[in-house]
Protein backbone atom coordinates (compact mmCIF):
# COMPACT_ATOMS: atom_id res chain seq x y z
CA UNK A 1 0.00 0.00 0.00
CA UNK A 2 1.80 3.06 -1.23
CA UNK A 3 0.76 6.38 0.16
CA UNK A 4 -1.58 8.29 -2.12
CA UNK A 5 0.17 11.54 -1.31
CA UNK A 6 3.48 10.03 -2.39
CA UNK A 7 2.05 8.97 -5.75
CA UNK A 8 0.41 12.34 -6.26
CA UNK A 9 3.55 14.25 -5.46
CA UNK A 10 5.57 11.92 -7.68
CA UNK A 11 3.23 12.53 -10.62
CA UNK A 12 3.29 16.21 -9.87
CA UNK A 13 7.08 16.21 -9.94
CA UNK A 14 7.24 14.34 -13.22
CA UNK A 15 4.75 16.64 -14.90
CA UNK A 16 6.29 19.78 -13.48
CA UNK A 17 9.75 18.82 -14.75
CA UNK A 18 9.36 21.68 -17.21
CA UNK A 19 9.05 24.11 -14.28
CA UNK A 20 12.74 24.74 -13.87
CA UNK A 21 14.04 24.62 -10.33
CA UNK A 22 17.03 26.81 -9.59
CA UNK A 23 20.03 24.91 -10.86
CA UNK A 24 22.82 26.73 -9.11
CA UNK A 25 24.23 23.74 -7.25
CA UNK A 26 25.77 20.70 -8.87
CA UNK A 27 23.47 17.73 -9.43
CA UNK A 28 22.72 15.82 -6.19
CA UNK A 29 24.57 18.29 -3.95
CA UNK A 30 21.29 19.60 -2.52
CA UNK A 31 21.05 16.22 -0.83
CA UNK A 32 17.70 14.65 0.09
CA UNK A 33 15.12 15.32 2.79
CA UNK A 34 15.36 13.37 6.03
CA UNK A 35 12.28 12.18 7.88
CA UNK A 36 12.04 15.20 10.18
CA UNK A 37 11.96 17.58 7.19
CA UNK A 38 15.55 18.82 7.24
CA UNK A 39 17.83 18.64 4.23
CA UNK A 40 19.83 15.51 4.75
CA UNK A 41 20.10 11.90 4.05
CA UNK A 42 17.12 9.72 4.97
CA UNK A 43 17.14 9.54 8.77
CA UNK A 44 20.02 11.96 9.47
CA UNK A 45 20.00 15.75 9.00
CA UNK A 46 23.01 16.95 6.99
CA UNK A 47 24.87 20.24 6.78
CA UNK A 48 23.39 20.77 3.30
CA UNK A 49 20.79 23.49 2.73
CA UNK A 50 17.76 21.79 1.17
CA UNK A 51 17.41 23.23 -2.37
CA UNK A 52 19.49 23.88 -5.46
CA UNK A 53 19.92 27.59 -4.68
CA UNK A 54 23.29 29.30 -4.26
CA UNK A 55 24.35 32.32 -2.23
CA UNK A 56 22.47 34.53 -4.73
CA UNK A 57 19.04 32.86 -4.71
CA UNK A 58 16.18 31.05 -2.94
CA UNK A 59 14.78 27.57 -3.33
CA UNK A 60 11.62 25.78 -2.36
CA UNK A 61 11.09 22.05 -2.06
CA UNK A 62 8.46 19.55 -0.96
CA UNK A 63 8.94 16.01 0.21
CA UNK A 64 7.00 12.91 1.05
CA UNK A 65 8.34 9.84 2.82
CA UNK A 66 6.78 6.58 3.85
CA UNK A 67 8.25 3.88 6.05
CA UNK A 68 6.31 0.60 6.18
CA UNK A 69 7.25 -1.52 9.18
CA UNK A 70 5.86 -4.79 10.49
CA UNK A 71 3.57 -3.24 13.06
CA UNK A 72 3.68 0.44 12.18
CA UNK A 73 3.60 2.80 9.26
CA UNK A 74 5.16 6.27 9.18
CA UNK A 75 4.20 9.04 6.79
CA UNK A 76 6.04 12.33 6.52
CA UNK A 77 5.22 15.24 4.27
CA UNK A 78 6.69 18.68 4.38
CA UNK A 79 8.04 21.81 2.78
CA UNK A 80 11.37 23.54 2.94
CA UNK A 81 12.76 26.92 1.99
CA UNK A 82 16.44 27.45 1.25
CA UNK A 83 17.70 31.01 1.55
CA UNK A 84 21.01 32.03 -0.05
CA UNK A 85 22.43 28.57 0.66
CA UNK A 86 22.76 29.89 4.19
CA UNK A 87 19.49 29.28 6.02
CA UNK A 88 16.96 26.48 5.73
CA UNK A 89 13.42 26.71 7.12
CA UNK A 90 11.36 23.53 7.14
CA UNK A 91 8.04 22.15 8.25
CA UNK A 92 7.12 18.49 8.35
CA UNK A 93 4.05 16.60 9.46
CA UNK A 94 4.72 13.11 10.77
CA UNK A 95 1.98 10.53 11.12
CA UNK A 96 2.71 7.29 12.85
CA UNK A 97 0.07 4.59 12.34
CA UNK A 98 -0.09 1.71 14.77
CA UNK A 99 -1.32 -0.73 12.16
CA UNK A 100 -1.44 -3.81 14.39
CA UNK A 101 -2.52 -2.12 17.64
CA UNK A 102 -4.79 0.50 16.10
CA UNK A 103 -4.62 4.26 16.45
CA UNK A 104 -2.18 6.87 15.27
CA UNK A 105 0.13 9.62 16.54
CA UNK A 106 1.02 12.78 14.68
CA UNK A 107 3.45 15.55 15.31
CA UNK A 108 4.53 18.77 13.64
CA UNK A 109 8.23 19.55 13.25
CA UNK A 110 9.47 23.08 12.60
CA UNK A 111 13.11 23.22 11.62
CA UNK A 112 15.73 25.88 11.14
CA UNK A 113 19.28 25.28 10.05
CA UNK A 114 22.11 27.62 9.22
CA UNK A 115 25.34 26.92 7.42
CA UNK A 116 28.31 28.01 9.50
CA UNK A 117 31.15 27.14 7.19
CA UNK A 118 32.23 25.75 3.89
CA UNK A 119 30.93 24.01 0.82
CA UNK A 120 30.57 20.24 0.82
CA UNK A 121 32.29 19.92 -2.57
CA UNK A 122 34.71 22.83 -2.82
CA UNK A 123 36.06 23.65 0.62
CA UNK A 124 38.88 21.62 2.04
CA UNK A 125 37.11 21.10 5.36
CA UNK A 126 33.54 19.74 5.54
CA UNK A 127 30.50 21.96 5.23
CA UNK A 128 29.30 22.69 8.75
CA UNK A 129 25.78 23.63 9.85
CA UNK A 130 23.88 24.02 13.08
CA UNK A 131 20.17 23.27 13.29
CA UNK A 132 17.19 23.13 15.56
CA UNK A 133 14.00 21.07 15.39
CA UNK A 134 10.95 22.10 17.40
CA UNK A 135 8.57 19.17 17.75
CA UNK A 136 4.96 19.57 18.74
CA UNK A 137 3.05 16.42 19.54
CA UNK A 138 -0.60 16.43 18.50
CA UNK A 139 -1.67 13.14 20.02
CA UNK A 140 -0.26 12.93 23.53
CA UNK A 141 -2.17 9.98 24.99
CA UNK A 142 0.33 7.28 24.07
CA UNK A 143 3.32 9.40 25.16
CA UNK A 144 1.60 9.77 28.54
CA UNK A 145 0.84 6.06 28.67
CA UNK A 146 4.45 5.01 28.13
CA UNK A 147 5.68 7.40 30.81
CA UNK A 148 7.16 10.32 28.92
CA UNK A 149 8.21 13.17 31.17
CA UNK A 150 7.01 15.86 28.81
CA UNK A 151 4.29 15.21 26.27
CA UNK A 152 3.50 18.47 24.47
CA UNK A 153 6.72 19.51 22.78
CA UNK A 154 10.49 19.26 22.68
CA UNK A 155 13.52 20.73 20.97
CA UNK A 156 16.49 18.99 19.33
CA UNK A 157 19.69 20.86 18.58
CA UNK A 158 22.29 19.47 16.16
CA UNK A 159 25.62 20.17 14.57
CA UNK A 160 26.27 18.51 11.21
CA UNK A 161 29.37 18.12 9.04
CA UNK A 162 29.08 16.95 5.42
CA UNK A 163 31.79 16.37 2.83
CA UNK A 164 32.00 15.13 -0.73
CA UNK A 165 35.31 13.62 -1.83
CA UNK A 166 35.54 13.69 -5.61
CA UNK A 167 36.85 10.46 -7.08
CA UNK A 168 37.74 9.07 -3.65
CA UNK A 169 36.52 5.47 -3.97
CA UNK A 170 38.16 3.99 -7.07
CA UNK A 171 37.27 7.19 -8.89
CA UNK A 172 33.73 7.36 -7.56
CA UNK A 173 32.50 10.29 -5.51
CA UNK A 174 32.05 9.69 -1.79
CA UNK A 175 29.76 11.66 0.50
CA UNK A 176 29.74 11.37 4.26
CA UNK A 177 27.97 13.16 7.07
CA UNK A 178 28.40 13.17 10.81
CA UNK A 179 25.80 14.78 13.07
CA UNK A 180 25.78 15.27 16.83
CA UNK A 181 22.31 15.86 18.22
CA UNK A 182 21.30 16.96 21.70
CA UNK A 183 17.88 15.45 22.31
CA UNK A 184 15.33 14.17 24.80
CA UNK A 185 12.97 12.85 22.14
CA UNK A 186 11.57 9.33 22.43
CA UNK A 187 11.17 7.81 18.95
CA UNK A 188 11.68 11.23 17.30
CA UNK A 189 9.23 12.76 19.80
CA UNK A 190 6.27 10.60 18.79
CA UNK A 191 6.44 9.06 22.29
CA UNK A 192 7.13 12.38 24.00
CA UNK A 193 10.29 13.72 25.55
CA UNK A 194 12.32 12.35 28.45
CA UNK A 195 11.17 9.57 30.76
CA UNK A 196 11.65 7.56 33.92
CA UNK A 197 15.10 6.22 33.00
CA UNK A 198 16.55 9.51 31.80
CA UNK A 199 15.25 13.04 31.64
CA UNK A 200 18.37 14.93 30.56
CA UNK A 201 19.57 16.01 27.15
CA UNK A 202 21.97 13.46 25.70
CA UNK A 203 24.29 13.74 22.72
CA UNK A 204 23.49 11.22 20.01
CA UNK A 205 25.75 10.57 17.02
CA UNK A 206 24.31 10.10 13.56
CA UNK A 207 26.26 9.02 10.51
CA UNK A 208 25.68 8.65 6.77
CA UNK A 209 27.97 7.56 3.96
CA UNK A 210 27.24 7.10 0.29
CA UNK A 211 29.05 6.35 -2.93
CA UNK A 212 27.93 7.65 -6.32
CA UNK A 213 27.99 4.76 -8.76
CA UNK A 214 27.24 7.28 -11.49
CA UNK A 215 26.15 10.94 -11.57
CA UNK A 216 22.55 9.84 -10.93
CA UNK A 217 22.74 6.81 -8.63
CA UNK A 218 24.11 6.61 -5.11
CA UNK A 219 24.27 3.74 -2.62
CA UNK A 220 24.80 4.21 1.06
CA UNK A 221 24.23 3.47 4.70
CA UNK A 222 23.08 5.46 7.70
CA UNK A 223 23.22 4.98 11.43
CA UNK A 224 21.42 7.01 14.06
CA UNK A 225 21.95 6.64 17.78
CA UNK A 226 18.83 7.04 19.91
CA UNK A 227 18.29 7.52 23.62
CA UNK A 228 16.31 5.06 25.72
CA UNK A 229 14.62 7.43 28.16
CA UNK A 230 11.51 5.30 28.67
CA UNK A 231 13.24 2.00 29.41
CA UNK A 232 11.36 0.34 26.54
CA UNK A 233 14.60 -0.71 24.83
CA UNK A 234 14.53 1.98 22.12
CA UNK A 235 17.10 0.92 19.53
CA UNK A 236 19.47 2.81 17.27
CA UNK A 237 18.25 3.16 13.70
CA UNK A 238 20.01 2.12 10.53
CA UNK A 239 19.26 1.97 6.85
CA UNK A 240 20.74 0.99 3.50
CA UNK A 241 19.66 3.24 0.67
CA UNK A 242 19.76 3.67 -3.06
CA UNK A 243 19.04 7.13 -4.42
CA UNK A 244 18.15 8.16 -7.93
CA UNK A 245 18.75 11.79 -8.87
CA UNK A 246 17.70 12.08 -12.53
CA UNK A 247 17.76 15.90 -12.59
CA UNK A 248 17.46 18.95 -10.34
CA UNK A 249 13.65 18.69 -10.25
CA UNK A 250 13.32 15.64 -8.05
CA UNK A 251 15.05 12.70 -6.45
CA UNK A 252 13.82 9.34 -5.26
CA UNK A 253 15.20 7.17 -2.48
CA UNK A 254 14.47 3.56 -1.70
CA UNK A 255 15.85 2.08 1.48
CA UNK A 256 15.62 -0.81 3.83
CA UNK A 257 15.29 0.63 7.32
CA UNK A 258 15.87 -1.23 10.56
CA UNK A 259 14.25 0.78 13.36
CA UNK A 260 14.61 -1.91 16.03
CA UNK A 261 12.20 -1.99 18.94
CA UNK A 262 9.42 0.62 18.91
CA UNK A 263 7.14 1.08 21.93
CA UNK A 264 7.98 -2.38 23.19
CA UNK A 265 7.44 -4.23 19.89
CA UNK A 266 10.80 -5.57 18.69
CA UNK A 267 12.30 -5.99 15.23
CA UNK A 268 10.61 -3.24 13.29
CA UNK A 269 12.11 -3.11 9.83
CA UNK A 270 10.81 -2.42 6.38
CA UNK A 271 10.82 -0.37 3.23
CA UNK A 272 11.56 3.33 3.23
CA UNK A 273 10.49 5.34 0.20
CA UNK A 274 11.11 9.05 -0.17
CA UNK A 275 10.63 11.69 -2.80
CA UNK A 276 11.77 15.31 -2.81
CA UNK A 277 10.58 17.73 -5.47
CA UNK A 278 12.25 21.08 -6.11
CA UNK A 279 9.87 23.89 -7.04
CA UNK A 280 12.24 26.72 -7.78
CA UNK B 1 28.50 5.28 26.34
CA UNK B 2 27.26 1.77 25.67
CA UNK B 3 25.38 3.05 22.65
CA UNK B 4 28.47 4.94 21.52
CA UNK B 5 30.43 1.70 21.46
CA UNK B 6 27.71 0.11 19.39
CA UNK B 7 28.13 2.93 16.91
CA UNK B 8 31.84 2.25 16.55
CA UNK B 9 31.30 -1.43 15.90
CA UNK B 10 28.77 -0.60 13.20
CA UNK B 11 31.05 1.71 11.23
CA UNK B 12 34.10 -0.55 11.38
CA UNK B 13 33.30 -2.55 8.22
CA UNK B 14 32.75 0.75 6.42
CA UNK B 15 36.22 1.97 7.40
CA UNK B 16 37.74 -1.28 6.16
CA UNK B 17 35.95 -0.85 2.81
CA UNK B 18 37.20 2.72 2.48
CA UNK B 19 40.73 1.64 3.40
CA UNK B 20 40.89 -1.01 0.69
CA UNK B 21 39.32 1.31 -1.83
CA UNK B 22 42.01 3.90 -1.10
CA UNK B 23 44.70 1.22 -1.37
CA UNK B 24 43.42 0.09 -4.75
CA UNK B 25 43.37 3.68 -6.01
CA UNK B 26 47.02 4.09 -4.92
CA UNK B 27 48.03 1.15 -7.08
CA UNK B 28 46.91 2.89 -10.26
CA UNK B 29 48.55 6.21 -9.45
CA UNK B 30 51.96 5.39 -10.91
CA UNK B 31 50.69 6.42 -14.30
CA UNK B 32 49.82 10.13 -14.31
CA UNK B 33 46.24 11.33 -14.63
CA UNK B 34 47.38 13.18 -17.76
CA UNK B 35 48.32 9.88 -19.42
CA UNK B 36 45.12 8.21 -18.16
CA UNK B 37 43.15 10.99 -19.86
CA UNK B 38 44.86 10.12 -23.13
CA UNK B 39 47.88 12.42 -23.02
CA UNK B 40 48.14 15.40 -25.38
CA UNK B 41 45.50 14.07 -27.77
CA UNK B 42 43.04 13.16 -25.02
CA UNK B 43 43.33 16.43 -23.16
CA UNK B 44 43.15 18.57 -26.29
CA UNK B 45 40.02 16.66 -27.30
CA UNK B 46 38.45 17.56 -23.93
CA UNK B 47 39.49 21.20 -24.35
CA UNK B 48 38.06 21.39 -27.89
CA UNK B 49 34.76 19.89 -26.71
CA UNK B 50 34.71 22.25 -23.72
CA UNK B 51 35.16 25.31 -25.95
CA UNK B 52 32.36 24.04 -28.17
CA UNK B 53 30.09 23.52 -25.12
CA UNK B 54 30.84 27.07 -23.96
CA UNK B 55 30.14 28.53 -27.39
CA UNK B 56 26.64 27.00 -27.29
CA UNK B 57 25.86 28.38 -23.84
CA UNK B 58 25.03 32.12 -24.15
CA UNK B 59 25.30 32.74 -20.39
CA UNK B 60 28.82 31.31 -20.11
CA UNK B 61 29.94 32.45 -23.57
CA UNK B 62 29.32 36.03 -22.40
CA UNK B 63 32.37 35.70 -20.14
CA UNK B 64 34.51 34.84 -23.17
CA UNK B 65 33.26 37.45 -25.63
CA UNK B 66 36.41 39.57 -25.30
CA UNK B 67 38.78 36.60 -25.03
CA UNK B 68 41.26 35.31 -27.57
CA UNK B 69 39.84 31.78 -27.92
CA UNK B 70 43.02 30.33 -29.44
CA UNK B 71 45.09 31.63 -26.54
CA UNK B 72 42.51 30.17 -24.13
CA UNK B 73 42.72 26.83 -25.92
CA UNK B 74 46.52 26.78 -25.68
CA UNK B 75 46.69 27.88 -22.04
CA UNK B 76 43.91 25.53 -20.90
CA UNK B 77 45.73 22.59 -22.52
CA UNK B 78 48.88 23.64 -20.69
CA UNK B 79 47.06 24.18 -17.42
CA UNK B 80 45.32 20.79 -17.52
CA UNK B 81 48.63 19.12 -18.30
CA UNK B 82 50.16 21.01 -15.39
CA UNK B 83 47.47 20.04 -12.83
CA UNK B 84 47.26 16.39 -13.93
CA UNK B 85 50.85 15.78 -12.98
CA UNK B 86 52.84 15.55 -16.19
CA UNK B 87 55.96 17.64 -16.47
CA UNK B 88 54.20 20.56 -18.17
CA UNK B 89 54.85 24.16 -17.33
CA UNK B 90 51.92 26.56 -17.19
CA UNK B 91 52.88 29.94 -18.65
CA UNK B 92 49.50 31.67 -18.43
CA UNK B 93 48.24 34.13 -15.85
CA UNK B 94 47.16 33.01 -12.38
CA UNK B 95 43.56 31.92 -11.88
CA UNK B 96 42.94 35.10 -9.86
CA UNK B 97 44.31 37.33 -12.66
CA UNK B 98 42.40 35.49 -15.38
CA UNK B 99 39.05 35.83 -13.60
CA UNK B 100 39.48 39.33 -12.19
CA UNK B 101 36.56 41.66 -12.90
CA UNK B 102 34.37 38.85 -14.25
CA UNK B 103 32.31 38.48 -11.07
CA UNK B 104 31.60 34.82 -11.79
CA UNK B 105 28.85 33.55 -9.46
CA UNK B 106 28.66 30.13 -7.80
CA UNK B 107 25.91 29.27 -10.25
CA UNK B 108 27.96 30.34 -13.33
CA UNK B 109 30.85 28.29 -11.98
CA UNK B 110 28.75 25.15 -11.53
CA UNK B 111 27.17 25.54 -14.98
CA UNK B 112 30.71 25.64 -16.39
CA UNK B 113 31.63 22.51 -14.40
CA UNK B 114 28.65 20.80 -16.03
CA UNK B 115 29.85 21.95 -19.46
CA UNK B 116 33.23 20.42 -18.69
CA UNK B 117 31.51 17.17 -17.68
CA UNK B 118 29.63 17.23 -21.02
CA UNK B 119 32.94 17.81 -22.79
CA UNK B 120 34.49 14.82 -21.02
CA UNK B 121 31.45 12.67 -21.78
CA UNK B 122 31.80 13.52 -25.47
CA UNK B 123 35.48 12.62 -25.27
CA UNK B 124 34.37 9.28 -23.75
CA UNK B 125 36.35 9.80 -20.57
CA UNK B 126 35.21 7.26 -17.97
CA UNK B 127 33.41 8.80 -14.99
CA UNK B 128 35.99 7.78 -12.37
CA UNK B 129 38.65 9.59 -14.43
CA UNK B 130 36.36 12.60 -14.85
CA UNK B 131 35.98 12.76 -11.07
CA UNK B 132 39.74 12.62 -10.57
CA UNK B 133 40.22 15.58 -12.91
CA UNK B 134 37.40 17.51 -11.21
CA UNK B 135 39.04 16.79 -7.85
CA UNK B 136 42.25 18.47 -9.08
CA UNK B 137 40.36 21.52 -10.36
CA UNK B 138 37.88 21.99 -7.49
CA UNK B 139 40.30 23.69 -5.05
CA UNK B 140 40.78 26.51 -7.61
CA UNK B 141 37.17 27.65 -7.37
CA UNK B 142 37.95 30.16 -4.63
CA UNK B 143 40.39 31.89 -7.00
CA UNK B 144 37.77 32.12 -9.74
CA UNK B 145 34.42 33.16 -8.27
CA UNK B 146 33.26 36.63 -7.22
CA UNK B 147 36.49 38.23 -8.47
Amino acid sequence: MINRRLILSFLWCVFSASVVADEGKLLATAGLTQLEGAGGGGIVPWATISGYETQDSYSGSVFSTQVSLDDYKMNMTGVSLGIYDRVELSYAKQTFDLTSLGGHISQDIYGIKTRLYGDLVYSKMPQLSIGLQYKELEDTAIAQLVGANKIESGVDLYLAATKVHLGAIAGHNLVWNLTARATKANQLGLLGFGGVINNDYEIMLEFSAGVFLSRKFALGIEYREKPDNLGLGEDDWKDFFITYVPNKNFNLTLAWADLGSIAGIPKQDGVYLSLTGYLW
Amino acid sequence: MVSLMKFKIQIKPMIVVIFFALLSSCATQKITLFKQLGGDAGVSNIVDNFIEEISFNPKIYAFFKDSDIERFREKLNQHLCFVTGDSCEYTGDSMIQVHAGMNISEKDFNITVELLINAMNKAQIAQPLQNKLLARLAPMRKEMIYR
